[in-house]
């Protein structure tokens, strides 16, 4: 595989706090960001994602290890050529961030102004960008005229003014409502897939998950504590903290408040089966509750899809003579199945 | 009103000599001012040039020379104005001691200005590379313009406040013909004449600032 774009090796960053204490925001964090890919990094609120991205361009540096982007090592580098290393590495904000004090085509034109291009090719690349984002008629207006979803576009004109193969978005839509914020993941999806640029998101959100990400990274006390594709990672957490974040964010079991009604309406025992995108997974499934001669009555859950996959979990309510529905809990697993009863 | 209309030549040399000292001592202490403020804000701690040592100093200093009233600053800052102008009376003096008093003032003004810029902005021009007095010129200084157009309006009422005050020591201008013409010799017509000229003064002073604001900030 070729070089990742950012490598992050025994990266720690710790902030001193008055009186004493320190902050582990980030610890011990190995991680590759491939070519091309969005990666999200999820997690819980303090979990360390703005850190991590903030040493990625270096607005952070790192307590120890290393951090390369692009094949240089950023943690060797004089603060000079660090500002020539961030004007190749975008970035977008939760609250934009926009300059109140330039318009829409000054505030895209700035990365360019400070990476010194000149004048002429300054306006043809404002444009251009800014008909890119949709944005060409309002390059005259000032931030506080646009909306919210408008103000990001602006941002992220801004952001690939200066050709950077790397974006790195904090948070970027969780200031905007649902509509705008899938209007703004698709410019972003298109701005991975049109031209080429690699894209690092921090959410919380599961519906950027899933309509973006290739890869997702799981944060937790600032430890990456799971990685990999966004599909295995929902469809079979390995680790315990990200079995609870994606839980969390998928629903993929009752809220307790619905179990309580659900136990009231029905008086079996409640099986969830996962459901991913194995073939014959229904198939074993029936076979399993069949065998074992137990009743099965659907009662809660969904499917939809994650990544262009099958992805959701079913709630049985599962009666049958004594012992038999314990035997069809063997064979479920017996067969592969993920299959949680709830207590 | 005869004290008035035979002083008429006077007081128009009064008005002349409020607003010089008035203008001329806002420039220069708001040019002094931002320089100072800048200093303070880019050197606090955290901030893009954070420097203990002079932020503490900048700010012990600031603290110490602001709230002396400035009558008494005016006494007491004699020896330098006799070092700089040659005396210590006289239109000159006065506006050399106005500027440097309102000077520490506007330094607070111009700070609480651009600590007010929101820091995300800073944020996003250090991701674009920009260096760090290119933030502070470039970003930092036209984010917080409309609140320091505001601020340097505040500072105008107070400084044309000082050039009356500087009457009481033969500094010219409004004030001093006030006293002289007007109460010295119970003249109240001189003294009413004087307060309306003085808070027409202000009231335009505060006017343009405003609108220089408005259009910053254009709301
Ligand atoms: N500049 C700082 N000084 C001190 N502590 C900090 C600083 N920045 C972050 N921290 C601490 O480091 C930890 C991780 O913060 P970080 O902002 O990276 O979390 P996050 O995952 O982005 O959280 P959120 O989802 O709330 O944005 C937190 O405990 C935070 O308080
Ligand atoms: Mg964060």
């Amino acid at each position: 595989m070729a070089e990742p774009i950012v490598r992050l090796t025994g990266v720690s960053k710790r902030y001193e706090r008055k009186g004493g204490t320190a902050v582990t925001a980030v610890d011990d964090v190995s991680l590759d960001v491939h070519e091309g890919e969005v990666l999200a990094v999820i997690g819980y609120s303090g979990a360390g994602k703005s850190t991590v991205v903030r040493l990625m361009n270096a607005l952070e540096a790192p307590t120890s290890g290393t951090v390369t982007v692009a094949g240089q090592d950023l943690t060797r580098l004089p603060e000079k050529d660090l500002r020539r290393a961030r004007q190749k590495i975008g970035m977008i904000f939760q609250q934009f961030n926009l300059f109140r004090s330039r318009t829409v085509a000054g505030n895209v034109a700035y990365p360019l102004k400070v990476a010194g291009v000149p004048r002429a090719q300054r306006d043809a690349r404002v444009a251009e960008l800014l008909d890119f984002v949709g944005l060409l008629e309002r390059a005259h207006a000032h931030p506080e005229q646009l909306s919210g979803g408008q103000k990001q576009r602006v941002g992220i004109a801004r952001a690939l003014a200066t050709n950077p193969p790397l974006l790195l978005a904090d948070e970027a839509t969780s200031a905007l409502d649902p509509e705008t914020t899938t209007e703004v993941l698709s410019l972003l999806r298109r701005v991975n897939r049109e031209l080429g640029v690699t894209i690092v998101v921090i959410t919380h959100e599961m519906d950027a998950v899933r309509q973006i990400a290739d890869r997702v990274a799981v944060m937790e006390n600032g430890r990456v504590v799971e990685v990999g594709d966004v599909y295995d990672v929902f469809s079979a957490p390995r680790t315990a903290p990200a079995r609870r974040f994606v839980r969390s964010v998928l629903h993929d079991r009752p809220e307790p408040d619905v179990l309580e009604r659900l136990r009231h309406r029905h008086p079996g025992r409640l099986l969830t089966v996962l459901i991913t995108d194995e073939p014959d997974l229904q198939k074993r499934v029936d076979e399993a509750f069949v065998g074992a001669g137990v009743r099965t009555e659907l009662v809660h859950g969904g499917v939809s899809e994650l990544r262009e996959r099958r992805l959701g979990s079913l709630t049985y309510e599962a009666t049958g003579p004594r012992g038999a529905v314990d035997a069809a809990l063997a064979a479920l697993r017996a067969a592969g199945v993920a299959v949680e009863e709830e207590v | 009103m005869e004290g008035f209309l035979d002083t008429v030549d006077v007081y128009r040399t009064a008005i002349w000599q409020t607003l010089f000292m008035a203008l001329v001592s806002l420039v220069a202490s708001g040019l002094l001012g931002l320089a100072l403020g800048i200093a303070l804000y880019a050197t606090r701690p955290g901030n893009l040039l954070s420097n203990r040592l002079v932020f503490g100093v900048l700010g012990v200093l600031v603290n110490i020379v602001r709230p002396i009233p400035f009558v008494i600053f005016l006494a007491a800052i004699g020896p330098l104005q006799v070092a700089a102008i040659g005396t210590t009376i006289g239109t000159n003096a006065v506006t050399f001691a106005i500027s440097l008093a309102a000077a520490f003032a506007v330094s607070r003004i111009v700070e609480q200005s651009l600590v007010n810029v929101d820091p995300g902005v800073v944020e996003a021009a250090r991701a674009a590379g920009a260096s760090r007095l290119r933030i502070l010129f470039g970003v930092v200084l036209p984010e917080g313009l409309g609140p320091l157009v505001l601020g340097y309006t505040f500072i105008f009422v107070g400084i044309v406040d000082m050039t009356a005050q500087a009457g009481l020591v033969g500094g010219g201008g409004l004030g001093q013909y006030a006293i002289t013409y007007g109460s010295q010799r119970y003249d109240w017509g001189v003294v009413y004449v004087s307060v309306a000229t003085i808070i027409v003064i202000v009231q335009v002073g505060q006017f343009v600032g405003n609108r220089i604001a408005r259009g910053v900030l254009r709301r």
